[in-house]
């Protein structure tokens, strides 16, 4: 059973067809990495698959269940109430820009949304929470406030916040572009961490050396599309026109 | 009269005028938030409903607002209200016009939050209800606390438009001794009394702004 599967999903914006009959599925434990030129329609899979979005055509599964879809004669299902905060659970979003709460303390944006969303007690959470920060490197960081923090430590709360909640996939919106190159390393090195502990992520990104060495499959998306997808080395090697006048343009 | 009764009888006032300042607060500040709502509804009768109070409320004179709300019931229903109606109608008419100008500041501030904020309370899991009240409104209160203030400051000095009611707040009173005593010392009086007034209010502002420094 695969963790998150969608089928057939289309997207637009006004007129604008900015996912054209995409397809993907992430199983258990896999790393999916999204490659692709900017306006690709890379940022809006991710809102797609995570509700921020409605599609306008296919359906998203979560956990072997159908949570989304278009009816034929165009009617949007989506989730309600209880079945939504289900679909909720089962995926956390890491925002280009960390989207921290700056009104908390590092800890609150960690613990508020496990107690008041999932209901669990304070001092487990606290706890939890605890362990999270050490692992990203922030013990220390507990009672700070995002603002007293530099980007790729807002960055690795957001991880944590999102991990606390026990996401089966965790969705990265490339995750080191709004950081100066020096913060970019210790982000990376954390959601590579989590690879090893076989966490199943889909990410955007734009590293594309971390991408072909972490991930187990790739898709190079282009003008919504598809253009090329397969096992990271396949993609990386793949003989495309399109792909190699994108990695021309990143490698100058 | 003696200098100790004048102070007694303003005093008196100033006291009756710190009760329409605290109940007209206590009533517009959530009203406004309310009003705010419609005023950003997505249904397009209500937020026009809620426009045209908003301008009307801003675009007349506070003094003909209360002379409107305590006349309107006898010239409009015939109604003959009772000896508390005039002091009923100011808190009315304060927290009617107040409330529409609160609604403009809490919509500035509400319309200013990033889209990103919603994105992630909704993404972490947080009801409608929840992403309001725990993720954006506090961040609002703090965006929105000077322009708060402003209208705080003014309201102070509004207070004494409740003359235009004969209702015996600190302004009212001041104008009856300076006429039965032609003197000039009990306007000078009443100006100090709303002068320290205001500055403790300004203060009390002012520390809640700071405690609200924690963050930017
Ligand atoms: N909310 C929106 N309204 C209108 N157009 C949008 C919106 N979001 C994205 N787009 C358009 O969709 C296209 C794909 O955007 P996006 O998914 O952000 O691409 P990527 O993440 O690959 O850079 C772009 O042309 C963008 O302008
Ligand atoms: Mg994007």
């Amino acid at each position: 059973m695969a963790l998150l599967e969608m089928n057939h999903i289309r997207k637009s914006f006004g007129g604008l067809e900015v996912i054209r009959d995409i397809s993907l599925k992430v199983d258990k434990g896999e790393v999916l990495s999204i490659i692709g030129p900017s306006g690709s329609g890379k940022s809006t899979m991710l809102r797609c698959a995570t509700m921020l979005e409605t599609i306008d055509a296919g359906e998203i599964w979560y956990m072997g269940e159908k949570v989304a879809w278009v009816e034929p004669d165009g009617r949007k299902v989506y989730p309600k109430g209880e079945q939504l905060k289900k679909v909720h659970s089962c995926f956390g979003l890491v925002f280009q820009n960390f989207n921290l709460f700056p009104h908390y303390s590092v800890l609150k944006n960690i613990v508020d949304p496990v107690v008041h969303n999932q209901k669990r007690s304070k001092a487990e959470a606290t706890q939890e929470a605890m362990e999270l920060l050490a692992r990203m490197g922030l013990a220390d960081k507990a009672d700070a406030y995002p603002c007293q923090l530099s980007g790729g430590q807002c960055q690795r709360v957001a991880i944590a916040r999102a991990l606390a909640l026990n996401p089966q996939v965790l969705f990265f919106d490339e995750p080191t572009s709004a950081l100066d190159p020096e913060l970019t390393g210790e982000v990376l090195k954390v959601i590579r961490s989590l690879a090893d502990l076989h966490i199943a992520m889909v990410i955007v990104t734009h590293e594309m050396n971390f991408a072909r060495e972490i991930s187990d499959h790739v898709i190079f998306m282009d003008k919504g599309v598809i253009a090329v997808e397969g096992s990271a080395e396949e993609v990386f090697k793949a003989e495309n026109e399109r792909m190699r006048a994108f990695f021309g343009k990143l490698n100058h | 009269m003696s200098f100790q009764v004048m102070m007694q009888q303003l005093g008196g006032g100033l006291l009756r005028s710190i009760e329409i300042f605290a109940l007209t607060l206590l009533f517009s500040l959530p009203l406004g938030l309310l009003v705010s709502f419609g005023r950003m509804s997505k249904n397009r009768v209500i937020r026009s409903i809620v426009w045209i109070y908003i301008s009307v409320m801003r675009g007349t004179p506070l003094m003909l607002q209360l002379l409107a709300v305590y006349f309107g019931p006898f010239y409009i229903g015939g109604l003959k209200l009772g000896a508390t109606w005039r002091f009923t109608a100011i808190i009315i008419a304060f927290s009617v016009n107040y409330a529409a100008y609160f609604a403009e500041i809490y919509r500035s501030g509400i319309e200013s939050m990033p889209p990103g904020q919603y994105e992630a309370a909704r993404v972490l899991g947080y009801s409608k209800g929840s992403t309001f009240f725990r993720i954006i409104f506090p961040q609002v209160v703090k965006r929105i606390l000077p322009s708060v203030t402003n209208e705080v400051i003014t309201l102070v000095k509004d207070t004494s438009l409740a003359f235009s009611l004969a209702y015996a707040e600190m302004f009212t009173i001041a104008k009856q001794i300076a006429a039965k005593e032609t003197s000039f010392m009990p306007f000078l009086a009443a100006a100090l009394f709303y002068y320290v007034f205001n500055a403790i209010v300004a203060f009390g502002m002012e520390r809640i702004e700071k405690a609200m420094n924690y963050y930017t």
